[in-house]
């Protein structure tokens, strides 16, 4: 297990460490310092890619939030046969390599002739969002919550009001767990993004890449080393809330 | 007394399932009345009907005289306890209770007040602040009580509330539902499968069936005069028999014949085949020879005030359950005797299947 984890962890350790090393070799620790931080965030080229991954990974999670839930609630008024079909097809994106994702959404803004950039990345992954969405908001739509719900109505309660003071809350944490999950497909996503980019616009995952092929600065590391830290963060929110929601089920079922 | 519901023809399936079958009943302002019946016979869709919650496929529901068939749930003046309390898991047990008040808008002091009020009536005084997966299921039995009472509804409509508690704290709460329903002075309809249940609270008690109802009266009725052998055999230990009648006001059962009370003004005309119950602390020992039949008894069992004893007829068919004071040994020879007066004439079941043997016969 100890081997695991370090073969895991250290090079991500490196790949820290070395962002901030005081000077461009990767096998010489010249000191600590912060200058590679320095060039990054003077460089309009990577700020750029910073700023397109961050707001494109925020609009597409949370247009994907709002189309998924939207998509679990209108199924949930459909009968069991369809709702199960349903589910079949929504999951079929999740299992497709994003290769085929990414090539079928360039030959699809090709033919509808949509200038590619920004709003077509943006587009592709709100797109593939959706579907993991669907799959961490649905669990939480079941007999209860119809229950609860009804008896909402039962006690006077509008449509409106019941969905949203009984309903919302109940799938609240499926939801968040939706968004946090799309967020973090889209800041990782390199393929899709690649595939349906236009020229002149990157994202931190494009801009690696070509940066590569023309030589590694340490720079290269620091913008690692941030989006290592974000995702990070990001995974251990969506932990926290998921051991949270799981000890408040198990106190429910054993009252 | 003033009639508040009355359902009127209900049919109701889902998909091809024929769930009610033609639902009569009317339920009076102020009164307790009980749908008993096994599980699947359309108790809860019975109850939801009135509640708002499915609208049927033929039939009407009156609330006052007034059609409210096709009005929302949340117009009509009835609460539900639900069967599995449906209690908001995101709100305390005070906003629990305060949701209808509300809903209503009322203001923040009479909102505290009735909450308040509402809890101690349920003996849970002090809980607001609890949260629900603190509670205990007797307790948030008692919390869904209050929710559903807080708002003064006209009708409550119980599902099976005490279903989920065990045996002592199901008596207990017998007796506190009794006492809500009396302070409260508001109808009740009440659905269980237990029979002890809807016997001991009951004003009336509906038997259901397969969607049909079988019967209904006061518990003593349906105790006493069970109209077929489903409600007989619902209703506490019988001994339920099929036989026919020999002639007027004589039942032959097992090729012996019994008198009774019955008869073709009562319509059953000899030749009839009909199903007869006695129940078991009705039949009298006597010495051996010196009654209507003979039997051995196979086995004896002591239950509390009385023994419980199976005899073997005679006859050699069937096997009597018999109670009485008396102390009698395995393997004695008895006698045995009944009234005509219990002995419970009735027409076979009324279920689509029974139905139709009826027709062709
Ligand atoms: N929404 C539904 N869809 C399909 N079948 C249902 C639905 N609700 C109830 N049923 C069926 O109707 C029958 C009666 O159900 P119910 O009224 O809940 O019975 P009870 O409360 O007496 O146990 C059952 O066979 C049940 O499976
Ligand atoms: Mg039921």
């Amino acid at each position: 297990m100890l081997i695991v984890m370090l073969f895991l962890y250290l090079p991500i350790l490196t790949l820290i460490v070395l962002s901030f090393n005081e000077v461009k070799s990767m096998s010489v620790w010249g000191g600590f310092s912060l200058k590679w931080y320095q060039e990054l965030f003077q460089s309009r080229l990577m700020m750029g890619a910073i700023v397109n991954t961050f707001s494109i990974a925020i609009l597409a999670a949370l247009i994907a939030t709002v189309v998924g839930t939207m998509a679990v609630l209108g199924m949930a008024a459909m009968k069991p046969r369809t709702q199960n079909t349903l589910l079949g097809i929504n999951n079929i994106p999740m299992l497709n390599a994003d290769i085929v994702t990414g090539i079928a959404l360039m030959l699809f803004f090709l033919m509808v002739g949509a200038p590619r950039g920004y709003m077509t990345i943006l587009f592709s992954h709100a797109t593939f969002c959706i579907p993991y969405v669907i799959l961490s908001v649905r669990p939480r739509v079941n007999r209860s919550t119809d229950r609860l719900y009804e008896a909402a109505l039962d006690l006077g309660a509008s449509e409106r009001y019941a969905f949203r003071k009984i309903v919302l809350p109940e799938l609240w944490p499926g939801i968040t767990s939706g968004f946090l999950l799309s967020f973090t497909m889209s800041v990782d996503d390199f393929i899709i993004t690649y595939f349906t980019r236009g020229a002149g616009i990157n994202t931190i995952s494009t801009l690696i890449y070509s940066e590569v092929k023309i030589g590694i600065r340490p720079s290269l590391f620091a913008l690692s080393t941030i989006v290592f830290v974000v995702a990070l963060a990001v995974l251990l929110a969506v932990n926290v809330r998921q051991s949270r929601a799981d000890r408040e089920d198990n106190t429910l079922q054993t009252a | 007394m003033a009639e508040l519901i009355r359902l009127e023809g209900i049919v109701k399936s889902f998909d091809d399932n024929i769930v009610l079958n033609g639902i009569d009943l009317s339920v009076d302002e102020n009164e307790f009345v009980t749908l008993l019946g096994p599980s699947g016979c359309g108790k809860t869709t019975t109850l939801r009907i009135i509640g708002g919650f499915e609208t049927p496929d033929q039939g009407r529901v009156y609330f006052n005289g007034v059609d409210i068939t096709d009005m929302p749930a949340n117009k009509r003046p009835i609460n539900t306890v639900f069967q599995n309390y449906a209690l908001f898991p995101h709100m305390d047990v005070g906003e629990n209770i305060a949701f209808s008040l509300r809903v209503k808008g009322e203001d923040e002091k009479t909102i505290k007040k009735k909450v308040a009020d509402a809890l101690e009536l349920v003996n849970l005084k002090g809980f607001e602040k609890r949260r629900i997966d603190q509670l205990s299921g007797g307790q948030q039995q008692r919390i869904a009580m209050a929710r559903a009472i807080v708002n003064e509804p006209k009708v409550l409509l119980l599902d099976e509330p005490l279903g989920a508690l065990d045996l002592k704290l199901r008596q207990e709460m017998e007796y506190e539902l009794v006492r809500l329903k009396k302070e409260l002075g508001i109808t009740f309809i009440y659905i269980t499968h237990d029979q002890e249940e809807a016997l001991t609270m009951s004003d009336k008690v509906v038997v259901m069936n397969e969607g049909y109802i079988q019967q209904e009266g006061t518990p003593q009725e349906i105790y006493d005069e069970p109209v077929n052998a489903f409600v007989a055999d619902f209703i506490g230990d019988s001994n339920i028999l099929s036989g026919v009648m020999s002639d007027e006001k004589v039942v032959r059962i097992d090729g012996i014949d019994y008198p009774c009370i019955d008869g073709t003004e009562e319509g059953f005309p000899p030749r009839r085949k009909v199903d007869v119950v006695i129940r078991p602390e009705d039949i009298d020992i006597v010495p051996y020879g010196k009654g209507l039949w003979n039997g051995t008894i196979t086995s004896k069992l002591f239950i509390g005030v009385h023994y419980e004893m199976l005899v073997q007829s005679e006859t050699g068919k069937i096997e009597w359950l018999l109670q009485n004071y008396d102390q009698h040994e395995v393997g004695e020879k008895i006698g045995m005797y009944v009234d005509p007066e219990n002995i419970q004439i009735m027409h076979k079941p009324k279920s689509e299947a029974e139905a139709a043997i009826e027709i062709d016969l």
